[in-house]
């Protein structure tokens, strides 16, 4: 009782026996997952084991049908929705890169910055030298400082994905919920795009959602392996990957 | 409203419209007043009320293109707030006509003496004043639409789904407009206006007055959506439009945006009615049919969607061919060029003429960026910022 | 019958008026048939009828008795001259005359024509007690006709007079009829009788009481609560009667409701079932879907049309024959628009629904165009015209066939999509259309077949609904709104949802218009809708989870 209490609340992010069902399809099924602050944390697991509605329970986007979901130790945020939960400090990268193609890049770093939200803030906003300031070294950190006024529709696939990144820094969340960063980036990219996550993990909590089995050993964090919706293996990324249930269900038996 | 605001706003088209809007607005009054009947210049009294009614229809046009240009609400129901508005105003003269109708009742208008009521309903109360109605025009509109938005929204009720609710909001209003009990006038409406704050309403002068009254409620209209859409306000709500669910999980409260500026759109459409109806002389229920809404809609089609010159050229351009055809020998085919409007602008020109014209125009205006819509909307962003340095 | 004699050997105005006179001979004969049942129970006739002439409305009411029983071939004419006012006497000499309706003047005792009324013949006049004994004896006449439908009738209007002197005459029709229902009506017609004779036994009174019960309708209502002064126990047995009535009424109209409910309901899910499919289906919005409708209806009225001038005889299989042609008509121009204008918006639904809208005027205008701006006349075969009686509410064959029909379409689509290739492709392409496109199956030909699938559906129910509803360019425009509130209630991509959505709305509705009125009570409707979309907004049976956000 003591214990679990302590972990709770020392933890960032504090899901214990979560349900989810969707007509009758146990999405997520008693899942338990605690992540320390400043903790990189990479999630695993075949199609359908429930990763990205974990994500959508954390961000309001889901509501579970029971459990625990707690940040920072004390907020509940199964009743929070998703304006109340990225107010609170918890930012999310999606699987498809959205960003917001009909403007520039840099006006969608504006968009993201973590500044007065409220309609009557934005109607009367002007810009201050700290934003753009912060702005500036965005780009600089997601390489897009030359791209800085072309429409994001434009950018490569590769480069979407870094500005989703990119606002996620403008954001300056405590979390960063990230989804399948490197899914159709070059190698190259891809070596980028871990160096830039160790990079943001000084400063921040992440937690990754990732196929790409050489993406998360060069992230070299703890790695979970979820399965059906509940967890199925925990650990460093050789302890998991020689897992025999994970190889099965990775391998299909 | 800080200058700040207003210096961005205007960038060189804007500024443009603007002049052009009170050119006309000047001009056309003063050649119906001031030339002699039948000189080549002179305006003849009835296109001006025509030409009024086209200012009007821009005014509820650029209400729709900040709804739906901007934040991606397609409202089928904006016909009812432009209708609300008119009926605010078309109460007002009711009243002002007093015991001229033709019952001689000096309080009740005639329709209510025609179905026998004795005392006016309490919803008529006030109505006599100016003020009162005037802030009607905007506070129904607004009202409906802040009840209607604050619970549409909130259950997050959007794309097409929302559409078909205000088409059918439009058109239960327009099922109780049409009843005798709900006490406008039913079928008929309101009409036989004498005066307008003791001036006759059929007389030039007064007609003039209307025209440029609206010409300056056009310009004002005008403003205030430029300012909205070129402060971060703005591209927040093309966020929205974008990408909603994005634009949620950055914090904002999207919810709050789209009521904000879907009640705004509604005063604008409900003053737009009220400056309407004394310049066609009559309100009825037909102006709540879902028609009407959705024709305003093509308009904004036509002239170009999240370009607010365009939403009110398109108001004019397809009233005047409606004006032209309807009269003419052709006017059994409207229906079809309108029908094929509609095919046609979806089909071929998705950004209207002048979205059309914009991205032919830009890259050669300024090559080096790539860049195909709302330059305006970008210059502020960050160049704003470095500005206040 | 009798109709189609006329029309077919009646030709040109001289022709015309000789049919008149074969018509009256035939009249004349079926009088003097049904005289000649019968028996003669009053002294002489001609006695009788020269009361008239006394001007005296005493001599007028015994002199209408008399004749009523007289069993004269001559009292049936005499008493409905009077009636209509046709009826003169000459004071002088007694004689009395009959003006016929086509003006030509005969002696009403003998039946012999007159040139002329005398000089100081005058109208026999009546006052409104005369009035109710005129039309009892009118309906005592008929009791005993051989045609059972005037014996009803005459039976129910004797109900309602409840005239104390028919009394004989009803016990001789009740004792000798032979079809049940009409026996019943005589019993009934006794029954009022009895009860307001002062004269009956209260036993007699009280058996009365309860056949009046039995019949249980608004009459019988209405008969034993203006039932006067009785004795206390009928008194009271009638007041039971009553309470038992209303109850019983208070059921019948609910299960009226019901109906009209249901009625409603199969309308609206006609209407709405093959947007179902377009856009529940496909996602499509498709705001010409009420044009679709209105073709079909136009296709009913051509196929009509054709049959009346060429084909007479095969009238009541019009519709038969409009249903293929109505599902051909609009699925092919469903196939065109999807092909032309459709294909090209995928993804873009409020783009869609302005094309297919400016689509639908078009259409709109087209139809005013080649069949003018009117409503056309699209009649009922004979198998969907009439009604029947269940209990206390009347049930038309038109709106029952199309009940069944309605049905019947549901179940052939809910199959359709199970069970055929086509279905199955359907399903896999609003699925996942990129996995079925590398399974192999041609996507855009599924997307042409679905929407003119929809759009055929629609036609289809223009047929039934030209059935009830004005055949006209806007008859379209009137079910869109409604079609889409039953869409997007019941839930969208899911027909069992559309179901339910239109019954509940057609019940919800009918029931709502006895207490708010038919106009409020659609304003009601539309309003507990919208709140109704705005806190579910997927509808009453929606998917949830991943397909959502598709």
């Amino acid at each position: 009782m003591n214990v679990m209490d302590t972990r709770a609340t020392s933890a960032m992010l504090y899901l214990d026996g979560v349900h989810v069902s969707f007509d009758g399809f146990h999405a997520i099924n008693n899942l338990s997952l605690t992540l320390a602050p400043g903790e990189m944390r990479a999630i695993i697991g075949p199609n359908g084991a429930g990763k990205t509605t974990m994500m959508d329970i954390i961000t309001g986007k889901t509501k579970p049908d029971e459990g625990t979901v707690l940040f920072d130790g004390t907020v509940d945020l199964t009743r929070l929705d998703e304006t109340r939960i990225a107010e609170l400090g918890i930012g999310r990268k999606f699987q498809k890169p959205t960003v917001f193609e009909s403007q520039t890049v840099q006006d969608n770093l504006l968009l993201a910055l973590n500044v007065d939200h409220s309609v009557r803030g934005t109607l009367f906003w002007r810009g201050s030298k700290a934003e753009s300031e912060r702005i500036d070294k965005v780009l600089e950190t997601i390489r897009l400082t030359d791209a800085r006024n072309r429409l994001a529709g434009s950018l490569s696939h590769g480069q979407k994905q870094w500005l989703e990144i990119g606002m996620l820094l403008a954001q300056d969340p405590k979390v960063l919920l990230v989804d399948e960063p490197v899914a159709g980036m070059t190698d190259v990219e891809t070596h980028l795009t871990a160096e830039l996550l160790k990079e943001i993990n000084r400063n921040h909590t992440i937690m990754v959602v990732e196929h790409d089995m050489t993406f998360v050993r060069e992230l070299g964090v703890k790695v979970t392996c979820l399965h059906e919706g509940s967890v199925l293996a925990e650990g460093s990324i050789d302890q998991v990957s020689s897992n025999e249930r994970v190889v099965e269900v990775y391998l299909g038996r | 409203m800080t200058p700040h605001i207003l210096t961005r706003s205007l960038d060189r088209a804007a500024t443009a419209f603007v002049l052009l809007v009170a050119a006309v607005g000047v001009l056309i009054p003063l050649s119906n007043l001031l030339l002699p009947q039948g000189s080549m210049f002179q305006v003849p009294t009835y296109l001006v009320a025509l030409w009024g009614k086209y200012v009007c229809y821009a005014i509820l046009a650029l209400s729709i293109d900040l709804i739906w240009g901007y934040c991606g609400i397609l409202s089928l129901g904006h016909g009812a707030f432009f209708a609300l508005g008119g009926y605010a105003m078309g109460m007002y003269l009711m009243r002002q006509i007093g015991s001229r109708g033709v019952y001689g009742n000096p309080i009740l208008p005639d329709f209510m003496v025609f179905l026998n009521w004795d005392k006016l309903p309490w919803y008529w109360y006030g109505f006599d004043k100016f003020w009162f109605a005037a802030l009607m025009v905007l506070l129904v509109p607004g009202l409906l639409a802040f009840c209607f938005g604050w619970l549409a929204f909130r259950s997050r009720v959007t794309g097409v789904y929302l559409s078909i609710i205000t088409q059918a909001m439009t058109y239960a209003l327009l099922l109780a407009f049409f009843r005798n009990d709900f006490g406008f006038g039913g079928n008929n409406g309101l009409t036989d206006f004498k005066d307008i704050l003791g001036f006759n309403v059929q007389a030039e002068g007064t007609r003039a007055a209307l025209f440029l009254l609206s010409c300056l409620a056009l310009i004002i209209a005008f403003l205030i959506c430029r300012a909205i859409v070129s402060s971060k306000l703005g591209k927040v709500l093309i966020a929205v439009r974008d990408a909603e669910s994005r634009t949620r999980f950055l914090g904002y409260r999207v919810e709050s945006y789209k009521l904000f500026v879907f009640t705004l759109s509604a005063c604008m459409a409900g003053v737009a009615g009220a400056l309407y109806v004394p310049q066609v002389g009559i309100i009825n229920p037909s102006e709540f049919a879902p028609a009407n809404s959705i024709e305003a809609v093509i308009w904004v089609a036509v002239g170009g969607r999240g370009t607010l010159i365009g939403a009110a050229l398109g108001a004019v351009v397809v009233n005047y061919a409606k004006t032209f055809f309807t009269s003419g020998p052709l006017a059994p085919y409207w229906l079809f060029m309108l029908g094929a409007l509609f095919i046609l602008v979806t089909l071929l020109l998705p950004k209207g003429i002048v979205g059309t014209f914009n991205s032919w125009w830009e890259p050669r205006r300024s090559t080096g960026i790539a860049a195909d819509e709302a330059s305006a909307a970008r210059e502020d962003g960050i160049s704003a910022a470095k500005m206040a340095e | 019958m009798l109709a189609a004699f006329s029309s077919h050997s009646c030709r040109g105005p001289d022709v015309f008026a000789n049919c008149i006179d074969r018509f009256r001979a035939l009249f004349l004969s079926i009088l003097l048939l049904s005289c000649l049942a019968v028996p003669a129970l009053a002294g002489p006739f001609e006695d009788s009828v020269a009361k008239f002439a006394n001007d005296e409305f005493s001599d007028t009411e015994a002199a209408v008795g008399e004749i009523a029983a007289s069993g004269n071939a001559l009292a049936s004419p005499i008493i409905s001259a009077l009636q209509d006012g046709r009826l003169s006497a000459d004071p002088d000499s007694k004689k009395v005359f009959i003006t016929q309706t086509d003006g030509k003047i005969v002696d009403a005792t003998t039946g012999a024509a007159v040139d002329k009324l005398p000089d100081n013949a005058a109208a026999v006049r009546l006052n409104n007690r005369l009035r109710r004994t005129v039309e009892a004896a009118l309906g005592g006449l008929t009791l005993l006709s051989p045609d059972p439908a005037k014996r009803l009738a005459a039976a129910q209007s004797v109900f309602k007079s409840h005239e104390e002197n028919l009394l004989p005459t009803v016990e001789s029709a009740l004792a000798k009829e032979s079809v049940k229902s009409i026996k019943q009506a005589f019993a009934e017609a006794r029954a009022a009788i009895i009860l307001f004779k002062s004269d009956a036994s209260d036993s007699d009174k009280l058996d009365a009481v309860a056949v009046v019960k039995a019949r249980g309708d608004q009459e019988a209502l209405a008969l034993l609560t203006g039932l006067g002064d009785q004795p206390a126990l009928v008194t009271k047995a009638a007041a039971s009667a009553v309470s038992s009535i209303q109850s019983n009424l208070a059921m019948w109209s609910m299960v009226q409701n019901a109906w009209y409910g249901l009625s409603l309901g199969s309308v609206l899910l006609l209407a709405a079932i093959g947007l179902a499919i377009t856009f529940g289906v496909m996602g499509v919005i498709n705001m010409a879907h009420g044009e679709m409708v209105m073709l079909g209806a136009y296709t009913t009225f051509v196929v009509q049309e054709v049959i009346r001038t060429r084909y007479p005889a095969l009238f009541d299989y019009s519709l038969l024959i409009a249903v293929p042609l109505a599902f051909l008509v609009a699925g092919f121009i469903g196939v065109l628009i999807e092909r032309t204008i459709i294909r090209f918006l995928y993804g873009r639904p409020l783009e869609t629904l302005l094309a297919t809208w400016g689509l639908s005027l078009v259409l709109q205008q087209a139809v005013r165009t080649a069949f003018g701006p009117t409503n056309r006349e699209v009649g009922n075969p004979s198998w969907m015209s009439g009604a029947f009686e269940l209990g206390q509410i009347t049930i038309t064959y038109n709106r029952l066939w199309i009940l069944c029909f309605t049905l019947a379409v549901f179940a052939i689509l809910l199959a359709m999509l199970r069970y055929t290739a086509l279905g199955l492709e359907m399903r896999a392409v609003t699925q996942n259309r990129r996995m079925a496109a590398s399974m192999g199956i041609a996507t855009s030909r599924v997307d042409a077949l679905t929407f003119g699938l929809g759009s055929g559906i629609a036609g289809i129910a223009g047929v039934a609904l030209s059935q009830i509803d004005n055949v006209s360019p806007n008859l379209g425009q009137s079910y869109i709104i409604d079609s889409f509130m039953v869409v997007v209630f019941g839930g969208v991509g899911n027909l069992w949802g559309t179901l339910v959505g239109a019954f509940t709305l057609g019940i919800a509705n009918k029931f709502l218009e006895p207490v708010a009125g038919a106009v409020l009570g659609k304003i009601a409707i539309l309003v507990l809708i919208i709140l109704f979309i705005q806190k579910r907004p997927r509808g009453l049976f929606a998917l949830k989870g991943r397909a959502v956000e598709a």
